[in-house]
């Protein structure tokens, strides 16, 4: 059984309906982001499990226990959040000692304890300053000792990367996976950086209007969409849409809404007559000077983005513009110039049928 | 031709002095203090010391003189304890304001601010009409049969503490309501997150982020109250004075201008040494900022 599952959970703001049956199992130990565009719910769902707000129905159950009745404070969940909101009258070893406090824990044993959480995020010896005098990276580990310290039987993470300079959250999202592992605490992160959610978590829920649209291990979601609005969050993607006209060998021939025609293969068979989206993501295409195999539609590049390991470029070809990547994968590559003419073209396993 | 280049040159050497003496845009203001402010200060401080002999034979009376003693400890004490009775009821007040919805919270700050516009001289005499024995409270009680006489609500440091609160609580609760409103309410939800009860997290979290407030809206309150004159006239007992009606009864009534002046600069270090103390405790500049709003 899982250790966290929600089910069927409605909330509403005034006449807002912010989450719709929402509905998630978390295993023990696992690390689970919520991902999602801002206004998708997942930092209500986040408040809903920490127990500041309370839902219209459905339930949460953690270990067995219905939390539907219980307050914040008796709930023992380990919250961070986006501005750490550490204590400012209080030193650091008083804010991480705080909720050892609350249950009745001596002052040495606390204290003791919440030395030893700030040597294991490398804090030891910032124990006596005061929040307003540490970094904001330093107010990040802070935050996530005075939230481990108790013990939680959840670790809730609230955007808690993203006030942090691009190569600090690197940094911290390494140093956060690695406390996370060696603890062994169950972890929901909500999140709407990808890459984040992508590179840390063991599954991810992609949510949209208050429900979860996916919810996978990284490489499926990525990999396996089960719909445009994934595919389209997450990663890039190109996207046809129109009726199947005919079928040859395992190719179709596809009427694209303004007339033009594509032909391409894909994993499994489609009906003819009817009409689809399909999907394929730019580092799936193939590009080449002169024609191959996979490489059969003619185009022109109209934009070259040199990105030093990738190169993007943006080719003109069937009234669309196209988004193909390419690995720089050799020294003395070839690299195509804006305005020349090139193949292009993917495998049929790349095509995403959403 | 000469007078015009003489002009020039004279406008010329204007532009210069303004640019580079950051005084003398200042000048009108300072010419303003100085007139206004610093010589009639000077003047009394002067007087203290002068009339009628020359030396310390003014301030020797005022320490000799019992009753005098005994108005500089009643003026502390008074203001003490309007202060600190001013301060519970700002707290609960403000507490009251931060933590309702816009338009009860709109309705509190107008109910507490909108008695600011009513003179003061209206405002005490309409406290002497509730407080007095003939008066709202007094006969509401005697009509309902809980008192048989009278009780003393007036001429007493009961009366005067009333007044002074309902003249200075708009200046209690202002700053304590700043203080409050720019709680992060995250800190309160991170508490109750670590097993705080919602008790515990005001008296850990709210109650220590809520105090510079109250402690600029009490160095306010208490050194305001020090100078109350019309409040205690009205309402307080003719054997307990304040040191601003002692300083009247000497300049208006027996006319001996040096000694009343003399009280006059007893009350002047009466409220500075508050703010000086005040200052060994606390930033008094960024309190009076923070909490007020003053930039």
């Amino acid at each position: 059984m899982s250790l966290l599952s929600i089910h069927d959970l409605c909330f509403r703001y005034g006449e807002k309906s912010v989450l719709k049956n929402f509905s998630l199992e978390v295993e023990e130990g696992e690390f689970v982001s919520l991902l999602g565009p801002s206004g998708c719910g997942k930092t209500t769902a986040l408040m809903l499990i920490a127990g500041f707000e309370y839902p219209e129905s459905g339930s949460i159950v953690v270990g067995g226990e219905n939390l539907n009745d219980v307050p914040a404070y008796r709930r023992n969940m380990g919250m961070v959040f986006q501005n750490y909101a550490l204590f400012p009258h209080m030193s650091i070893l008083d804010n991480v000692a705080y909720g050892l406090r609350q249950r009745k824990i001596s002052k040495p044993a606390a204290y003791k304890a919440a030395e030893e959480v700030l040597s294991l995020v490398q804090l030891q010896g910032m124990a006596h300053r005061f929040p307003g005098q540490i970094s904001g990276g330093q107010q990040q580990r802070v935050a996530l000792a005075r939230a481990i310290v108790i013990k939680p039987r959840l670790l809730l993470l609230d955007e808690s990367l993203s006030a942090l300079d691009r190569k600090l959250r690197v940094e911290m999202e390494v140093e956060l996976r690695k406390i996370q592992r060696e603890v062994g605490i169950t972890t929901i992160f909500v999140t709407h950086d990808q890459e984040e959610a992508l590179t840390m978590s063991d599954r991810v829920a992609l949510m949209r209007d208050g429900s979860i649209e996916q919810y996978d291990q990284p490489s499926v979601i990525y990999e396996q969409p089960k719909n445009l609005f994934v595919a389209g969050f997450l990663g890039k993607a190109n996207f046809l849409k129109g009726d199947i006209e005919a079928a040859q060998d395992g190719h179709y021939s596809m009427r694209l809404e303004d007339g033009n025609r594509v032909q391409f293969g894909v994993p499994r068979p489609l009906e003819v007559g009817s009409s689809y989206t399909i999907g394929v993501r730019p580092e799936k295409m193939e590009i080449s000077a002169t024609p191959t195999e996979n490489a059969t539609m003619p185009g022109t590049v109209s934009l070259v983005t040199y990105a030093g390991g990738v190169t993007q470029y943006e080719i003109q070809a069937l009234g669309k513009e196209w988004m193909v990547q390419s690995q720089n994968a050799t020294v003395h590559g070839a690299i195509f110039d804006a305005g020349q003419q090139v193949w292009f073209g993917w495998k049929p396993d790349n095509s995403l049928i959403l | 031709m000469q007078s015009v280049e003489t002009h020039a040159g004279f406008s010329r050497t204007i532009g210069r002095a303004l640019r580079s003496s950051p005084l003398l845009p200042l000048l009108p203001g300072i010419l303003a203090i100085v007139f206004l402010f610093l010589w009639p200060l000077g003047q009394m401080i002067y007087f203290s010391f002068t009339d009628p002999t020359v030396g310390l034979e003014n301030y020797r009376r005022f320490f000799q003189t019992p009753a005098e003693i005994r108005s500089l400890g009643t003026t502390m004490w008074v203001s003490f304890l309007a202060t600190l009775l001013c301060a519970v009821i700002g707290y609960i007040y403000a507490y009251s304001m931060a933590n309702s919805s816009k338009a009860v919270s709109r309705l509190l700050m107008g109910a507490v601010v909108l008695p600011m516009g009513v003179n003061l001289l209206v405002r005490t005499f309409s406290l002497q009409a509730i407080l007095r024995d003939t008066g709202l409270i007094n006969e509401l009680l005697k009509s309902i049969g809980l008192i048989q006489s009278p009780l003393p609500l007036i001429r007493n440091t009961f009366a005067v503490s009333v007044g002074i609160i309902s003249m200075e609580l708009p200046f209690m609760v202002l700053p304590i309501y700043n203080t409050m409103v720019q709680i992060n309410r995250k800190l309160l939800l991170a508490g109750e997150g670590l097993g705080a009860t919602p008790a515990r997290v005001f008296l850990d979290i709210y109650l220590p982020l809520s105090l510079p407030g109250v402690f600029a809206g009490s160095l306010i309150v208490f050194v305001s109250s020090l100078a109350y004159y019309v409040v205690p006239q009205l309402l307080g007992s003719g054997s307990e004075m304040f040191l601003s009606q002692d300083v009247s009864n000497w300049i208006q009534l027996q006319a001996e201008f040096g000694y009343g002046a003399t009280v006059g600069v007893i009350l002047l270090i009466l409220t500075l040494g508050t703010l000086l103390i005040a200052s060994l405790f606390m930033n008094i500049d960024k309190t009076l900022s923070e909490t007020t709003g003053a930039k």
